[in-house]
């Protein structure tokens, strides 16, 4: 009796293979293409991280629902927790690199600086193109030597020049940069010190006084760093802090007297998270950002009326919708979607692979007609990437904090990329020489 | 030598925050005997608990009655579900249960009451002062006098009360104390209890400076040199550790930091601890081990 059960059950199961139900499945998953989400929603950074992942979701549901994917591509997500580890987040990568269900991987986002650089040399083995967005090696910017890697947008060595363009409008131009002093205060990590080059350089040649002073992780502590500050009297701050180290940093500056409106926060330092604990004291904050905080921007009004308002969203606190944080959760995703869009004009309205992302990615051409178009214009900047150049952009917006919200001071503030370009092209002529890499022709693959 | 001075007592300032979280620590180990790894995030708990209560609409007051009986019965809870059922385990087992436990609080904080950053305002002024040339922070100064409040009031707990006497003859001797007749499950409640509040007080002033996020479970970190320097059983040693701590490190920041790359404070405090091991193994205040061997 046992047998025949036995038997029963498997002759079902193998029927059911034969049918058109599970090739019907497989059907399913070959017109779906997986974004893979290393969040962390947990542990030091989750009130960063949860609005990022809501604004991501929201976004790419609103692609599947209101859109009807990409060209006709659904789009299916899982979720990962990476704590922003870089173990956790190389154990997520190896998890999700094979895709889900049959569904390929065509762009990753290790969201992490730690997985960041630990995956580099993985993805590119692998032939996954990793997004990072405002973090990650500014040298993998020449795709030259680092085809797999994009650190799109805004690098670190853009950021200092973004900052010092800021300060010289501010200033009346740049020949009253000479003999101004810059003080940079930095968490010290491989993402804090990344800055170090560029404003030595660009010192150098606008003659403003160039002052280092590192803050330890996790930099809950900071009168020994703010009291130098007070002594050195530098005109402006340019405060590249992480996590609890940026509203430490704005309530010890007041602590001790420095002006808060003279201090300007790099992109990790510029999300409501790090001022709203600082209170009073971070009223006047400067910031500059990639992602502008602000829900008035057309993509929100989409989001809302078809996602936020039909009980859709994936945010648990509507007042962070239009957060910077959220926003940068909205730009993240569109720029992973833009690169499928592109690659599928090449390889056909189908999911694509990790190589052919890639493709995607160094044809991206999003401008503002295209922002215009996705209801992205004034939150992002027009982005062109190539083979040797993928970043693009190397703009940002500065933003102030009045006590409740962020309100934009500037437009677009380019950096002043080529100046900086021989930094980048020495590092990545050094890795490559360190890596035995032979850096691919740019010039032949266009 | 103004910037020194200024240097000096503003680190001075600085430890007593440090002494603040230590101060927990110190009264579960002179109780048990167990380096409560669990103090940080008993810490965030407090703090997440008081800004939450603040959040729903009570007066301040009314939120740290309330926050102060949570950590009492979260003590009992902790006693009944932990601590009892580890009765007579090696010092390390206990010490495997406070560290699984800290996940645990941990993850109840945060799945209850959120993960977003809160702001804390106590109504302190972090502004400067100046005495002479020599600026000082205000709010340092409100942490330092709480500092001295809250030793006074355990001195006085533990000195002139029947319960501190029991919490004494407990960590002078567990089982002659037992003999006696003091009920130690009563005791490690008390103990624990009173370290949460010892908790909230230090995790509302580090809120009202960083924000009362996940991360303030980190200022434990903080603490650890500060034991090892005052000794794990005193809490003047705890007071003098972060002293000693707040001050050497500022100054090693300002004038060898400059020196060597910066960002030397984190790690100075552990340098500054290990000196001490060599010289005094149970810090400046601590209790000295005797065994028969």
């Amino acid at each position: 009796m046992r047998k025949s059960l036995r038997r029963s059950i498997a002759g079902a199961l193998l029927a059911l293979g034969a049918s058109s139900t599970l090739p019907g499945l497989v059907q399913a998953a070959a017109n779906e293409q997986f974004f893979p989400l290393a969040t962390y929603r947990v542990g030091a950074y989750a009130s960063s991280g949860i609005p990022v992942w809501a604004g991501m979701i929201d976004y790419l549901r609103y692609i599947n629902e209101v859109e009807g994917g990409i060209n006709g591509v659904k789009l299916v997500w899982q979720e990962c927790e990476t704590e922003w580890t870089a173990e956790k987040g190389i154990e997520c990568y190896e998890r999700f690199k094979n895709g889900l269900n049959g569904a390929p991987v065509a762009v990753y986002q290790p969201n992490g600086a730690p997985a960041a650089y630990a995956l580099a040399d993985k993805a590119a083995a692998d032939k996954i193109p990793l997004i990072t967005l405002g973090y990650g090696r500014t040298e993998a910017t020449d795709g030259s030597v680092f085809p797999y890697n994009f650190p799109v947008m805004l690098t670190f060595y853009s950021e200092a020049s973004a900052v010092v363009n800021y300060i010289a409008e501010r200033e009346g131009g740049f020949d009253k940069l000479k003999g101004k002093k810059i003080a940079t205060v930095y968490h010290d990590s491989a993402y804090g010190r990344e800055t170090q080059g560029p404003l030595a350089l660009l010192a150098e040649k606008y003659g403003f006084e160039n002052l280092q002073i590192p803050v330890a992780d996790p930099g809950n502590e900071q009168s020994a760093q703010w009291r130098q500050v007070r002594q050195a009297k530098p005109d402006w701050v340019f405060l590249r802090t992480w996590g609890v180290s940026t509203p430490v940093a704005i309530k010890t500056a007041a602590r001790f007297g420095f002006p808060v409106d003279r201090i300007i926060g790099d992109i990790w330092a510029s999300s409501d998270e790090d001022v709203l604990p600082a209170g009073d004291a971070g009223k006047g904050y400067l910031a500059l950002t990639p992602y502008p905080g602000g829900a008035d921007f057309a993509i929100h009004q989409k989001i809302k009326e078809h996602i936020l308002d039909q009980g859709k969203s994936d945010l648990k606190d509507p007042k962070s919708f239009g957060s910077v944080y959220y926003n940068s959760g909205l730009v993240n995703a569109a720029i992973a979607v833009e690169a499928i869009r592109a690659g599928q004009q090449k390889f056909g309205q189908r999911p694509l692979t990790g190589d052919e992302g890639r493709w995607g990615l160094e044809h991206l051409n999003v401008d503002e007609a295209r922002l215009k178009a996705i209801g992205f214009a004034g939150l992002m900047q027009p982005l062109r990437l190539s083979c040797p150049d993928h970043e693009g952009g190397g703009a940002a917006k500065v933003q102030q904090w009045d006590g409740a919200r962020w309100k934009l001071l500037t437009d677009w503030v380019q950096a002043d990329r080529q100046t900086l370009r021989p930094l980048i092209e020495a590092k990545s002529a050094a890795y490559a020489k360190e890596k035995g890499i032979t850096a691919r022709d740019c010039r032949a693959e266009q | 030598m103004t910037f020194f001075l200024e240097t000096l007592i503003g680190g001075l300032l600085a430890g007593t925050m440090y002494s603040l979280v230590a101060i927990g620590f110190v009264l579960i180990y002179k109780a048990s005997g167990v380096f409560n790894f669990a103090q940080g995030a008993m810490l965030l708990f407090a703090a997440l608990t008081f800004v939450s209560l603040q959040e729903q609409g009570l007066p301040f007051a009314l939120a740290l009655l309330l926050t102060v009986a949570v950590m009492a019965l979260g003590a009992i809870a902790i006693e009944r579900a932990v601590l009892r059922p580890l009765v007579n385990r090696s010092q390390i087992t206990l010490f495997m249960a406070t560290l699984g436990l800290s996940f645990v609080i941990e993850g109840l904080a945060q799945g209850l009451m959120g993960a977003q950053v809160r702001a804390l305002d106590l109504g302190i002024d972090d502004v400067p002062l100046f005495i002479g040339e020599v600026m000082v922070s205000q709010f340092d100064l409100v942490a330092a006098a709480t500092a001295g409040v809250l030793v006074t009031v355990l001195a006085l707990l533990f000195n002139s009360t029947r319960i501190g006497v029991s919490l004494r003859a407990v960590a002078d001797d567990t089982r002659a104390a037992l003999s006696v007749g003091i009920d130690l499950n009563r005791i490690w409640q008390i103990v624990w209890a009173v370290a949460g509040i010892v908790g909230l007080v230090a995790g509302l002033l580090w809120g009202a400076r960083q924000g009362v996020q996940f991360s303030l479970s980190l200022v434990v970190l903080k603490a650890l040199p500060v034991l090892i320097i005052g000794g794990f059983t005193s809490i003047g040693g705890a007071i003098v550790g972060g002293l000693i701590v707040g001050a050497a490190e500022n100054l090693a920041e300002v004038y060898i930091g400059a020196h060597i790359g910066g960002g030397i404070t984190p790690w100075f405090a552990y340098v500054l601890a290990l000196a001490f091991l060599y010289i005094r193994p149970a810090g400046l205040f601590g209790e000295r081990a005797i065994e028969r061997v």
